[in-house]
């Protein structure tokens, strides 16, 4: 099957910067893909090749098995929720919405109709008359979202477009994001450098760090088996298990992750590694300890559940399944 | 007990000023705003409204005196021939001259807000601004020297083999004459040169207003590049073009020494009210006339805001 949106070896330099290095990227029809990344590490770059507001220095992009390397923005059969939103400040919401039908020369009645059905869509019937300065945030979200789904992209290419919102309305729209995604069928690309949003709402999710692609894989894959040392920090809390610790913790690997999660409290007896309580930070629905173990520190997540914590100072035995250790075969090897 | 003691002592003077300043702040504002309101209200509308009184009034043929007589000669006079012709005249320069910077502005102002950083958008910068540091007369004559018959220009063309194309445009009825620097042509030219900068720099901080992503999600939509300048950049360039043609439309309206030193012999209102003023010593004439410009720019903004140029302020 031909995919959706294809990355060829893709190579993205401004001057001597090297902002995307050699990606291979290929979405399949209707799939939720999220391109995680720390600032600066090319997943917007990506983005913008796709949607041609920047060329690849090397490699191809198609889109649908069409060769559109070079083509411009408007050639290109995708839209894009831009991270401002980028709304037109002197048109009303109805006239943004319908701008994609308007210069393809779509009747004005036809794409009023139209325009109105893409905010029922976004849950905002009736609001076309308004001006985008008169709406709040996550109105204006919601006013992007349809003015890129009224062209019926094949794509969908999401720039951060949640993160000027605040929580509770980033969670909200996450949700409906994501229901909308899956009652459309179009494929989404979304960038964001939430690992919480990338893990909560992906089908993939790709890991990219200084202009490469890491790992790609499910959620889950990614966060329980990452790749490598940079994909197992940046995806959630992790402890890294190195040198003499590894050596004794995970059977000689050279490096292996341990999510502090994964770490039950018990006596010292029968412990796979016994320490002392630091350090601990409440989070309301967990407790997370630091353990002193000889020289290395172990976050040690306690859930609500586990009553309260062991105060500072007290030693603790840390127990965990065998399972719950992931080793990182190339870990030690600096991609830096 | 120290806290007490030094609630005790008097706060200095000049502290005190600023405290019962700081809780009567209309007393403030009115303060800093005396000097410029007896500028305004004693020199500004006091000389205009003497401009005004004086449009009213007549000229005595025999004794040369001004009769503080309230009529409108001096207004049926400017409907006379050769004042609409020169009304019209002006009027029209004003507008080609003013179109001719919006045309040229609009890419240099792109480029500045858009492309150019650092060194070479402050050398942009300079380029448009030096002229300015400059005299007027200066430049102007040197513009002389530049659109002579026997000057650069006509040197250059003749070099390329292209004084044909000269000649055409010298013959062209109306605009054309003897040599650039005595045609309607070599006018235009130099009032475009001079007020170029008072439209490049308000676009330019127009254009500076406007977000990137708005092109990119123009183009994103479906939209040729033709269309998003039409559709998006335009429109938020508006208020900036609109506060240039100000400057341009009004700056020609009133100018009286360019088409003295280049043009033909055809006058300019600048030039009648300067005539009427000081050779002729008819004041009134001259007020009436000076108040032609005011009226055109009047009118000019009306129409500017019936456009929808301010809306975007």
């Amino acid at each position: 099957m031909i995919p959706t949106v294809a990355l060829e070896n893709v190579c993205c330099e401004y001057g001597a910067v090297k902002a995307v290095d050699g990606v291979d990227l290929a979405l399949a029809a209707g799939e939720f893909f999220t391109l995680l990344g720390p600032s600066g590490s090319g997943k917007t770059t990506c983005l913008r090749m796709i949607g041609g507001f920047a060329l690849p220095t090397s490699g191809r992009v198609l889109i649908e098995g069409r060769d559109l390397t070079d083509a411009p923005p408007y050639a290109r059969p995708v839209n894009t929720v831009f991270q401002d939103y980028a709304l037109f400040p002197h048109m009303n919401v109805r006239d943004n919405v319908a701008y994609g039908l308007m210069v393809r020369g779509v009747a004005k009645a036809e794409r009023h109709r139209r325009a109105e059905q893409m905010l029922e869509l976004v849950r905002l019937p009736g609001a076309g008359e308004r001006r985008p300065g008169q709406l709040s945030g996550g109105q204006r979200q919601r006013v992007a979202l349809a003015r890129a789904l009224i062209n019926e992209p094949r794509v969908l290419l999401l720039d951060e477009p949640l993160g000027a919102l605040d929580l509770k309305l980033r969670e909200q729209m996450q949700a409906e994001l994501k229901a909308l995604q899956r009652r459309l069928g179009i494929t989404f690309l979304f960038v964001t450098h939430d690992q919480h949003e990338a893990l909560s709402m992906s089908d993939r999710v790709g890991v990219m760090n200084r202009g490469r692609l890491e790992q790609v894989g499910a959620p889950r894959e990614v966060y329980d088996a990452p790749a490598t040392r940079f994909v197992a920090e940046f995806v959630g809390a992790a402890n890294l298990l190195e040198g003499e610790l590894a050596r004794r913790l995970a059977e000689g690997a050279s490096c292996a992750l341990l999510r502090p999660e994964r770490i039950r409290l018990g006596p010292e007896r029968g412990a796979r590694a016994a320490g002392t309580v630091t350090d601990s930070q409440y989070f309301g629905s967990f407790v997370r300890l630091r353990v002193q173990i000889e020289s290395a520190t172990i976050a040690v997540d306690l859930h609500a559940s586990a009553g309260p914590p062991p105060p500072n100072g007290a030693r603790v035995g840390l127990h965990w399944s065998a399972a719950a250790i992931h080793r990182i075969e190339n870990g030690t090897e600096d991609r830096r | 007990m120290s806290a007490l003691a030094l609630d005790a002592a008097p706060r200095p003077l000049r502290l005190r000023v600023s405290d019962a300043l700081y809780r009567r702040r209309a007393l403030l504002i009115l303060l800093l705003l005396v000097p410029p309101m007896l500028w305004v209200g004693a020199v500004y509308v006091g000389s205009l409204t003497a401009l005004l009184a004086n449009s009213f009034f007549r000229l005595d043929d025999f004794t040369g005196q001004v009769v503080r007589e309230v009529g409108f000669g001096n207004f049926a006079a400017l409907l006379q021939g050769a004042n609409v012709d020169v009304v019209l005249r002006t009027v029209t320069m004003a507008l080609v001259v003013t179109g001719a910077c919006i045309v040229l502005a609009l890419p240099i102002a792109w480029y500045m807000a858009r492309h150019a950083s650092g060194t070479r958008k402050a050398l942009l910068y300079l380029a448009i601004m030096l002229p300015l540091w400059s005299s007027y007369l200066v430049r102007l004559y040197a513009w002389k020297l530049l659109l002579a018959k026997e000057g650069a220009i006509s040197w250059v063309l003749a070099k390329l083999h292209l004084s044909w194309l000269l000649e055409a445009l010298l013959a062209a009825p109306v605009v054309g004459g003897h040599s650039l620097s005595f045609s309607p042509l070599g006018t235009f030219v130099v009032f475009v040169y001079l007020w170029l900068p008072f439209m490049i720099l308000p676009i330019q901080a127009a254009f500076e207003r406007v977000p990137a992503s708005l092109v990119e999600a123009s183009g994103d939509l479906g939209a040729h590049p033709a269309a998003t300048f039409w559709r998006v950049v335009f429109p938020l360039a508006v208020p900036g073009i609109a506060a240039g043609s100000i400057f341009t439309f009004s700056l020609t309206l009133g100018d009286y020494i360019v088409p003295g030193v280049i043009g033909d012999s055809s006058m300019f209102i600048g030039q009648v009210v300067s005539l009427q003023q000081g050779t002729a010593g008819n004041v009134p004439l001259a007020a009436a006339m000076s108040l032609v410009p005011i009226a055109v720019i009047a009118l000019f903004l009306w129409g500017a805001k019936r456009l929808g140029a301010f809306d975007a302020l």
